[in-house]
């Protein structure tokens, strides 16, 4: 939306923005939490107003045609779109295209947590969709691995909807999340979080019954002697972020195979000329606000595209 | 009598020393903003958190309505505020802003949607 806004207001006369979900505003509609717009909007705001903010004036403005429900299935080098939206398959070709498609999930599968397959194993980011979005509660006891941002705002959120929090396990030496996150969503809550810690097995027949927990060194070598088992119906796995950048990739654009992120010289470009990523989707970002900061450059970087293509 | 902290309104996450004598705050360091020195004050005196949460809704285009209270509340009163918002129950489109419940908790905030929700 920033990318959209910004575009417009660099001179861009017809932006069409495709959403795959059934309203604006991606992953902020299930951030509830406050912390947004400090820096952009010098309050602090919870997820939803922040892309309330953004979704009322991409409304206002008649030279943004909104789809929603719309799913990109093909992009080409040559800005051919292919999008689903309800009873409907579309083509357009684009003068220039800025992708903000975010991130998803890394998994228990991308970690290697050994042990039984029950039900009870979410990602963090998932069980927040359910709890702030779909009104479902995932369990009654749990343990949180990996200490980023999302693993720490879920453990206060599932303390606050009556969940005991028992963990939270991180193989790290510290917390990659923001100083304020410890404190206001742990200790706050008494919630205990262990380095240099890891899951060495989930245990349960068809629902997580426990988990083994084990100390490591330095090399994440497990110290033997140090196991401890921790009883918990619920995991949430907070492991970790990867760009979708699928249609990037399937458009032919170069992309670092580790991050999974567009490989160009400067935030926001590709391999491909008017091809444009931004937000999540170019890097992991810890603050909205940057994400609006660069996007809004993404938007201005497309619309210099698009004017020096109509002078050529 | 010393205690150290960390400042949790905004992401930098400041060092706080705050000087005390009991609940009564003699002196604040460490902060790199104004904010920083009310927090030390305010976490001494009397912890307050602004409570985010979610209110079931009927009829509406989602299932759950975000909200917010419309400032801090007594951290020892979160608990009992998570209660009483699971008791409420939305039937009536929202507006950003729109109050969810006027003076919640006789605490003299109110509990407000933190986005607009339509009929379904």
């Amino acid at each position: 939306m920033a990318a959209a806004l910004a575009a417009r207001e660099a001179g861009v006369s017809d932006v069409l923005l495709l959403e795959r979900d059934q309203h604006l505003g991606g992953i902020l509609n299930q951030c509830i939490h406050p912390g947004f717009g400090l820096h952009h909007f010098k309050e602090e705001l919870t997820g939803p107003q922040y892309a309330d903010r953004f979704a009322r004036r991409v409304r206002e403005d008649h030279g943004i045609e909104v789809s929603l429900c719309s799913f990109v299935v093909k992009l080409t080098k040559d800005r051919e779109l292919s999008y689903l939206r309800p009873g409907a398959l579309e083509e357009v070709k684009a003068g220039a295209v800025i992708l903000a498609t975010g991130c998803r999930e890394r998994t228990r599968e991308m970690i290697p947590i050994p042990g039984s397959r029950p039900a009870g194993v979410y990602p963090a980011g998932l069980a927040q969709k359910m709890v702030n979005m779909e009104g479902w509660i995932p369990g009654t006891e749990a343990v949180i691995v990996g200490s980023g941002d999302i693993g720490l705002i879920m453990a206060r959120r599932m303390a606050l909807e009556g969940v005991k929090v028992k963990a939270v396990v991180e193989i790290q030496k510290s917390s990659r999340g923001l100083v304020r996150n410890v404190v206001q969503c742990l200790e706050d809550f008494g919630i205990p979080l262990y380095f240099q810690h890891r899951i060495a097995m989930i245990r349960g027949r068809d629902r997580v019954e426990r988990v083994d927990v084990v100390k490591v060194d330095d090399q994440f070598r497990d110290l033997p002697g140090s196991g401890f088992s921790i009883d918990c119906d619920t995991v949430l796995v907070s492991v970790g972020l990867i760009p979708e950048n699928e249609l990037l990739e399937m458009a032919g654009a170069r992309l670092d195979p580790k991050a999974n992120t567009p490989v160009a010289e400067k935030v926001n470009l590709t391999s491909i000329p008017g091809v444009f990523a931004c937000g999540n989707a170019c890097k992991v970002y810890d603050l909205v606000d940057w994400v609006t900061r660069d996007s809004e450059l993404a938007g201005r970087m497309a619309a210099d595209y698009l004017g020096a293509g109509a002078r050529a | 009598m010393k205690r150290t902290m960390t400042c949790i309104e905004c992401p930098q996450g400041c060092r706080l020393e705050v000087e005390a004598d009991g609940s009564r705050v003699i002196s604040v360091s460490g902060n790199k903003c104004k904010r920083g020195e009310a927090y030390g004050r305010q976490e001494t005196e009397a912890p307050m958190r602004t409570l985010t949460t979610c209110v079931l809704t009927k009829g509406l285009e989602l299932k759950m309505l975000p909200v917010r209270t419309s400032r801090p509340i007594p951290k020892e009163r979160l608990f009992e505020a998570m209660w009483a918002v699971k008791r409420l129950l939305v039937t009536s489109p929202m507006k950003e802003g729109s109050v969810v419940a006027a003076n919640f908790l006789g605490l003299g905030v109110d509990l407000v949607a933190c986005r607009p929700l339509e009929r379904q």
